[in-house]
């Protein structure tokens, strides 16, 4: 069994690895456009980002960070009960989460920060008047959603995984000898977080000068 | 004698008799069953894949582009390289020999994750079926590399499926490698440690970690074309700011590595073939299993040898040009301790080694021309013609499908019982090495001439070398036929082999061929060093 | 059971100090401050509060097995390599005055 945990844990850490891999594309390409476009990323993120939303984001993950933990706590103690609940609430802070995005993603549509055929955005004076964005604003946000759409996409795997080891859980399938798939899983939800926690800064609290 | 081929075997139990019928096969959890699966599917990659080789040398006979228009010769090229790379290439030597092996070599009943192993190959299926489907409906022809901007925008073909298709593929070779690594950290028998450890367990190992590393990236950025060219908006295209030259970054991050993912296991099964055939010790063994850790280390830092004329800047082409330099250690390191190996060695001239000892030259020649192009200067003048296709064809089939056809000889008679006709097995060898000289050694000269690659047509005066390129292909595709026929036919006929014909070393040996459904009856308890041939006879038996 | 079993008060303790970690990114990203001040702060809060996730919450601290840490920090590295030859290329730039070099 021990043995068996080892392996599994093991096989669950090379494959955060490839997500690292994975995710590291964007933030390389997020990178060199950052040193290119300087002032094009501080206004995206001053005056088109929610940061309020995004902080409340993040709040909702970290939290949900500390439900799954202990979750896995519960069960090696043998509360399979509290274990499912603990899962369950875990569950429900990714809804929201994802909940948030979507608003968010509505918002942008609304005031056209939507790259593509949906581009209508524009960049405000210091007198108060408007142009239309120049194309490099278009760069800013497709990083921004193609980075938290792929996010949001993980989050959705993670919600569904949590939530059928919550079920598993609560009908009794893990002891405190055997309880793997909560560890692994866990261990993927906090993966997800962990990716949060340099997306926030990075997009959402870029200083101005 | 005669007879004796044709009897049935006694029907001891052994993984290919251990259940029949297509659900014992499909629903398989068993690596040697698996890696049989495998076998047969990379089979007909290569074969679809050496299709469209045919049609570029038969268009090349010619100066016109008479054959096939431009933007058909373009699908072929591109369709060669995508099948030849990422459908058989890429998984070849670890999907099939590794997956059969490893567990063997390490004394182990099966591989870490044994579902996850035929989860990985049917994703290989759904991948290659996605491709065969491209190909159907027109193929692809922005070149394997599908460089931005025509990839993402100018293209008319299907890209987007090829994308999706590579990208699916890209699971298959992650999970294989991720199994891998946790089976050799895991599950190596009582006593084998990693001094002990075959050179073929190091090697993949290495591979591993390059397919988990740097899979990944190309994954995402074939996401990001395929966005590209789905929404019309993308991070490449310089109308928006977007900078078609950090595709080619992305890109490359991961297909050097990828080319180390192609040739370390081919070095795998020369350090087993090398050792046997020679009837002596690896030469110099730390320095070979950490060399295989020094390539795929190394060949991390290197990529943007790709990018020397597209744009990138003079001082970070210094940079990778040095790199680039490096990497080429540990390959050398490689091939003096193998040719140290055979010096004063008890040589068997059998198939595989007629196979090995071409690799070596091949290899080696492969990889001094890639120090070429690593210098600026002549890279400047060279890119983009035939001696860089000379060159990494040198490498991909003088190198590892060489080394793919030796291992399938050397591993044959444990794989099946049976034992391959020697004498046709080194007649193929020979055409395979008369025809691959033949096609590409005239390649090099064409590409310094100044003939560009990806043209369907060229200068008159170049007919004569690629006349005689093409027909070395013609001589290279016999060679490659011949073992799918006396292959096949051993599988019936061939005489039965011993458990251990080649007397060579090794856990895998010390089992019977075919091998029981668990490999050992008892797990084995290591208490000697690995190629300890001076316990063995000084002579190869011949056959079994 | 070699798996270990951390108290209740470690995960709560640290979730309140990835909290506060939380709010003074938020502040700090307010206040304006010289050069990449502002990114270097943010960033290093963002690798704390990892540092924190991974450690605790992921159990890298207990884990008897090193090897789940040494992959994972591989992977980081080699993100590292990623970024930095990159950047070798993108800030080198326009650096000698010839056009495209």
């Amino acid at each position: 069994m021990e043995q068996q945990r080892e392996s599994t844990t093991l096989g669950m850490w090379i494959f955060l690895v490839t997500e690292i891999m994975f995710f590291g594309g964007l933030f390389t390409a997020y990178l060199i456009y950052r040193i290119q476009y300087p002032q094009v990323w501080e206004y995206c993120s001053r005056h088109h980002m929610e940061f309020k939303l995004g902080t409340l984001n993040t709040v909702i993950l970290l939290c949900s960070s500390l439900t799954v933990a202990l979750s896995v706590h519960a069960i090696q103690m043998g509360q399979k009960k509290l274990t499912a609940l603990l899962l369950f609430a875990t569950v429900l802070m990714g809804l929201g989460f994802l909940g948030i995005k979507s608003i968010e993603y509505h918002n942008h549509y609304l005031e056209g920060s939507v790259p593509g055929a949906f581009w209508h955005m524009e960049v405000e004076n210091p007198d108060g008047t408007h142009y239309p964005a120049p194309h490099e604003y278009q760069l800013f946000f497709y990083l921004y959603f193609v980075m938290t759409g792929l996010h949001a996409l993980h989050v959705t795997i993670g919600v569904v995984a949590l939530a059928l080891i919550g079920l598993w859980a609560w009908q009794g399938k893990y002891t405190p000898e055997y309880h793997n798939p909560v560890h692994i899983t866990g261990l993927y939800w906090h993966f997800v977080d962990l990716v949060w926690i340099f997306l926030f800064p990075l997009l959402y609290l870029i200083a101005g000068k | 004698m005669a007879t004796q081929a044709l009897t049935v075997p006694v029907e001891r139990e052994n993984y290919l008799n251990a259940g029949y019928g297509v659900k014992s096969w499909l629903l398989t959890t068993d690596h040697k069953r698996i890696a049989i699966l495998y076998l047969i599917s990379i089979t007909l990659m290569f074969f679809i894949g050496g299709f469209f080789a045919t049609m570029i040398r038969l268009e090349l006979l010619t100066p016109q582009g008479d054959l096939m228009s431009h933007d058909t010769y373009n699908k072929m090229f591109t369709m060669h390289g995508i099948v030849m790379v990422f459908f058989f290439l890429i998984p070849s030597i670890p999907a099939t020999l590794g997956n059969f092996l490893i567990p063997m070599m390490i004394g182990a009943k099966d591989l870490a994750f044994p579902r996850i192993n035929l989860l990985s190959w049917y994703i290989y299926i759904v991948s290659a079926a996605l491709m065969i489907y491209v190909i159907l409906t027109g193929g692809v022809d922005t070149g394997w590399t599908f460089y931005a901007p025509f990839s993402t925008t100018y293209s008319n073909t299907n890209v987007l499926l090829a994308g999706i298709a590579i990208f699916i593929n890209g699971f298959s070779s992650i999970l294989t490698g991720l199994n891998f690594i946790v089976t050799t950290h895991r599950m190596r028998a009582p006593g084998l440690t990693w001094n002990r450890l075959p050179l073929f367990v190091w090697s993949h190992y290495a591979t591993s970690v390059i397919q988990v590393l740097g899979t990944p990236v190309i994954a995402i950025t074939l996401a990001l074309v395929a966005i590209e060219r789905v929404w019309h908006v993308g991070i490449f295209d310089p109308k928006v700011g977007g900078d078609p030259v950090l595709f080619q970054h992305l890109f490359w991050f991961y297909s050097h590595p990828a080319v180390y993912i192609m040739i370390l296991p081919s070095m795998a099964v020369m350090s087993e073939i090398i050792t046997c055939f020679s009837r002596k010790r690896i030469f110099g063994y730390h320095f070979v299993a950490l060399a295989s850790i020094g390539i795929a280390v190394l060949g991390f830092l290197v990529w943007a040898h790709h990018l020397f004329v597209a744009g990138i800047s003079a001082y970070a082409a210094l940079v990778f040009s040095l790199l680039s330099y490096f990497v080429a250690v540990p390959s050398a390191i490689k091939v003096f301790n193998w040719t140290a190996t055979m010096y004063k060695g008890s040589i068997a001239m059998r198939t595989p080694m007629l196979y090995a000892m071409g690799f070596i030259g091949l290899f080696t020649m492969g990889g001094m021309t890639g120090l070429f192009l690593a210098a600026l200067g002549i890279d400047a003048h060279v890119t983009d013609t035939y001696f860089v296709i000379a060159h990494f064809h040198f490498i991909m089939v003088g190198g590892a499908v060489m080394a793919y056809l030796a291992g399938i000889h050397f591993w044959w008679p444990k794989i099946t019982g049976r034992m391959y006709p020697e004498a046709w097995g080194k007649i193929a060898a020979g055409l395979v090495f008369i025809g691959f000289n033949l096609t590409f050694l005239p390649q090099f000269v064409l590409g310094y001439v100044g003939m560009t690659r990806r043209y369907h047509e060229y200068k008159p005066e170049f007919q004569v070398l690629n006349v005689l390129s093409s027909a070395g292909a013609s001589i290279l595709a016999v060679g490659y036929l011949l073992p799918l026929v006396y292959l096949l036919w051993s599988l019936r006929y061939g005489p039965l082999a011993g458990d251990n014909p080649w007397a060579a070393q090794g856990l895998e040996w010390k089992t019977a061929s075919p091998p029981p459904t668990f490999n050992f009856d008892e797990t084995p308890v290591v208490t000697w060093e690995a190629y300890d041939y001076d316990q063995m006879p000084k002579e190869v038996p011949v056959g079994s | 059971m070699s798996e270990h079993v951390s108290h209740v008060k470690t995960y709560w303790l640290v979730w309140f100090i990835l909290m506060v970690l939380m709010a003074l990114t938020v502040v700090l990203s307010r206040v304006p401050m010289p050069g990449p001040l502002n990114t270097l702060i943010a960033l290093a809060i963002a690798a704390a509060k990892a540092t924190l996730v991974l450690l605790f919450f992921m159990h890298l601290k207990y884990e008897s097995y090193v090897l789940s840490a040494v992959v994972f920090v591989a992977g980081l590295f080699w993100l590292l390599i990623f970024f930095g030859l990159t950047m070798v290329d993108y800030l080198s730039r326009n650096v000698l005055g010839v056009p495209g070099r």
